[in-house]
């Protein structure tokens, strides 16, 4: 009910970003000045937004091909079963965790010393709620899918360019990383009896992408503001809401 | 070689504590999406949780001893420049980060 009066309320907003594909900085200005004022459901639209969802994965893609090629490889090669790599990657999808498994399992570690670690490791994702899109999922079992998905790279891609995400764009994101984890992991399993090891130092593709994440969320705060305030001081808005809504709406959470 | 039960269960007792940490905020977060804390809070809590994901993946790309510490800082100052200096594009900046330390951790 309340969740409902929500989705409703966020509408105007989420309007305003709607036509314009939001992955890349930039590209928000560039849709604007087309923008229709409907919400796009039109074919054309939605390939548009899903390929600027696959485009905004492309960079983590580099961290995420790498590590969890290094993760397959790790699984074979301390013996435990391959099929553990695609398992573990497709139904817990937590990076940094699974290599942490891989070590439990082998050491039969308890089932309770799992569940602590999973829940100190993983605390950190209460505080995507904040700001994560996910309003912008229509269908019921499409935001299930976009918080089971909701990894630190989907948090940090959306966080750093929040303006005008669609479910026709989210989804395909975070779609594209769970491929890209489970397909890194294939690939480790494959390789490791052909490779000595992964290739060193690929890994590090993760932290230059929360680098540049940082740098792009400092800005689209600032601009984000800047932008609000100028529409709210523009007189054809007094009229249609109250403008200290308006005004208190110019802190970050109206970039959703 | 860990019996199949045990795998299964623990899986599954990973997947609910993730799943958990990630939907029962959302249920939370929700009503309170209108509140001034929680627009404040999330003014500053992208950038804060951002520089802790990139200093926990430094440290891990660091190495156990910090042995690739000054490799990293080279890479993060390259990634930086190309982020800053070359219109932002996060493809270009994270590609001349990265090679930039794979280079530097197999020569030197």
């Amino acid at each position: 009910m309340q969740k409902q009066q929500v989705i409703e309320r966020a509408e105007p907003v989420s309007t305003t970003g709607a036509e314009t594909v939001p992955a890349e900085p930039g590209a928000a200005e560039a849709g604007a000045a087309e923008a229709a004022p409907a919400p796009s459901t039109t074919a054309t639209d939605r390939r548009r937004q899903i390929a600027s969802g696959l485009r905004a994965s492309l960079a983590a893609g580099m961290g995420l091909v790498p590590i969890g090629i290094a993760f397959g490889m790790v699984v074979v090669q301390s013996g435990l079963p391959w099929w553990l790599a695609p398992v573990l990657s497709g139904v817990v999808f937590t990076g940094s965790l699974e290599l942490l498994l891989v070590g439990m399992i082998l050491a039969a570690a308890p089932l309770a010393t799992v569940a602590l670690t999973t829940l100190l490791v993983n605390f950190r994702h209460v505080f995507y709620a904040i700001s994560f899109p996910l309003s912008a999922v229509r269908s019921r079992l499409g935001r299930l899918y976009a918080m089971h998905a909701l990894v630190d790279e989907a948090y940090a891609v959306t966080a750093a360019s929040p303006r005008g995400w669609t479910g026709w764009s989210l989804l395909p994101l975070q779609l594209a990383f769970h491929t890209y984890w489970i397909g890194g992991g294939l690939a480790g399993v494959a390789l490791a009896h052909l490779l000595p090891g992964p290739i060193e130092g690929l890994e590090f593709a993760l932290c230059a992408l929360f680098i540049t994440l940082t740098l792009d969320s400092c800005r689209s705060g600032r601009e984000s503001r800047r932008r609000c305030w100028a529409e709210c001081a523009s007189p054809a808005r007094w009229s249609s809401s109250p403008s200290m809504r308006c005004w208190s709406g110019c802190w970050p959470s109206s970039r959703r | 070689m860990p019996e199949t039960g045990y795998v299964v269960a623990v899986v599954a007792v990973v997947f609910a504590i993730t799943f958990g940490l990630r939907a029962l905020p959302f249920a939370l977060v929700m009503p309170l999406r209108e509140s001034a804390f929680l627009r404040s809070l999330a003014a500053w809590m992208p950038a804060g949780l951002m520089v802790i994901l990139a200093a926990t993946t430094l440290r891990d790309s660091a190495g156990a001893a910090w042995g690739h510490l000054p490799h990293a800082g080279i890479a993060v100052v390259v990634t930086v420049a190309a982020h800053l200096g070359l219109g932002r594009s996060t493809l270009l900046s994270v590609g001349a980060g990265t090679l930039t330390f794979v280079g530097l951790v197999h020569l030197f």
